[in-house]
């Protein structure tokens, strides 16, 4: 599924400008534990999270998440959105709860990733 | 929908008080965080979840929650078991990730 | 592959306990160097979630911690020492799910009780201990052909 494909869904709107919408998700992962986005095998992952703090950018650059999104429309800072420019991660956010957004974006074919 | 109607299409296995499972669900909540679904979970509704800090039960004690379901089968620890079983707390468990959980919920839901 | 690498590269990060706000830094920057010597995705994957595991334990538990790693023609070396509580009982500790991290801590997304296992499982070869008062010293090394 492609990025443009995502923001469509989730009515989301793009923190960090200038996105390629192109950019090929291969799979979703709802998490506030940044753990398990480690643990489980999360590469080229869209992350939908309730966080935004800078671990969670360090989090997704690790795991290699290609996209955070994050729900009920929180805005991170500045810091944080700066962060996530120099690391080349594109931050959305959406007004939808991680429920909806999953489910959304589960609905329209985006599978989950994988075990481990 | 009940939480019963879930068991198949999540493979659930349950682990305290099966009474819940005839319990109505009006949607679910999905998060991670207490506070979160302290603040922003309506009662009736399903978590979702990988938390299994003891503080889970007391949290869908209180906010009359539906039950709750565990992601990826985590272990949950005995004593919260037992704290779930004796406040009447249905805890399930699934193989599935939080994602899909959450996205065959919603679907089933729709 | 081995590294094409005449001497071992050494790299070492001072952690300083509580500061959320850089925490993965030196994992980041352990990741550029590897990147740089063109190590393989999933090795560098593997190796950074390690560190970035140790560092956050560091973080959380701690009042500080040193970082240092050397990359061999054929492994990665890490090892994380901290002035930190000490584990009482490591292997409970090694239990995924099992956490001591207060509620602050999980309220940022940290203390679900898989950070020692992810250490672990992204090693091959992982050495724990541990002195009640004085603190916990990790060795993980990852082989890389």
């Amino acid at each position: 599924m492609t990025l443009g494909e995502i923001i469509d869904i989730l009515d989301a709107t793009v923190i960090t400008d200038s996105v390629d919408l192109s950019i090929n998700i291969r799979s979703g992962c709802s998490a506030d534990m940044m753990s398990t986005v480690m643990y489980y095998h999360t590469a080229d992952s869209l992350l939908i999270t309730g966080l935004s703090q800078p671990s969670v950018i360090r989090t997704a650059e690790i795991a290699g998440i290609k996209t955070i999104v994050f729900v009920l429309d929180k805005i991170p800072d500045e810091n944080i959105i700066e962060l996530a420019r120099q690391k080349n991660i594109p931050l959305l956010r959406t007004s939808f709860c991680m429920y909806t957004a999953s489910g959304r974006l589960f609905q329209a074919g985006l599978p989950s990733c994988l075990g481990k | 929908m009940k939480f019963k109607d879930l068991t198949e299409e999540l493979s659930l296995e349950i682990r305290t008080c099966r009474d819940g499972l005839r319990n109505d669900i009006t949607g679910a909540y999905v998060s991670d965080l207490l506070s979160d679904v302290m603040g922003n979970s309506k009662a009736g509704e399903i978590w979702i979840t990988l938390q299994t800090h003891m503080n889970i039960v007391a949290v869908a004690g209180l906010k009359n929650l539906a039950g709750i379901i565990i992601v990826k089968n985590r272990k949950v620890p005995d004593d919260i078991l037992q704290k779930a079983e004796a406040e009447k707390v249905t805890i399930a468990t699934t193989p599935l990730s939080t994602f899909e959980a959450a996205g065959r919920v919603y679907k089933m839901l729709q | 592959m081995a590294l094409d690498i005449e001497n071992p590269i050494e790299g070492s990060f001072q952690i300083i306990g509580g500061n959320f706000d850089n925490a993965g830094e030196a994992s980041s920057q352990l990741k550029n160097r590897l990147l740089e010597l063109n190590v393989n995705d999933d090795i560098i994957r593997r190796a950074t979630i390690a560190t970035f595991e140790a560092e956050m334990n560091v973080i959380i538990y701690a009042a500080a911690g040193r970082l240092n790693f050397v990359i061999t023609p054929t492994q990665i070396q890490i090892r994380i020492e901290d002035m930190g509580p000490g584990i009482e009982n490591i292997e409970q500790a090694m239990t995924e799910g099992y956490s001591t991290a207060p509620e602050w801590v999980r309220a940022m997304g940290w203390g679900a009780g898989m950070g020692l296992p992810n250490m672990k499982k992204n090693s091959d070869v992982f050495k724990i201990d541990s002195v009640i008062g004085e603190g916990t010293t990790i060795e993980m090394t990852l082989n890389l052909t």
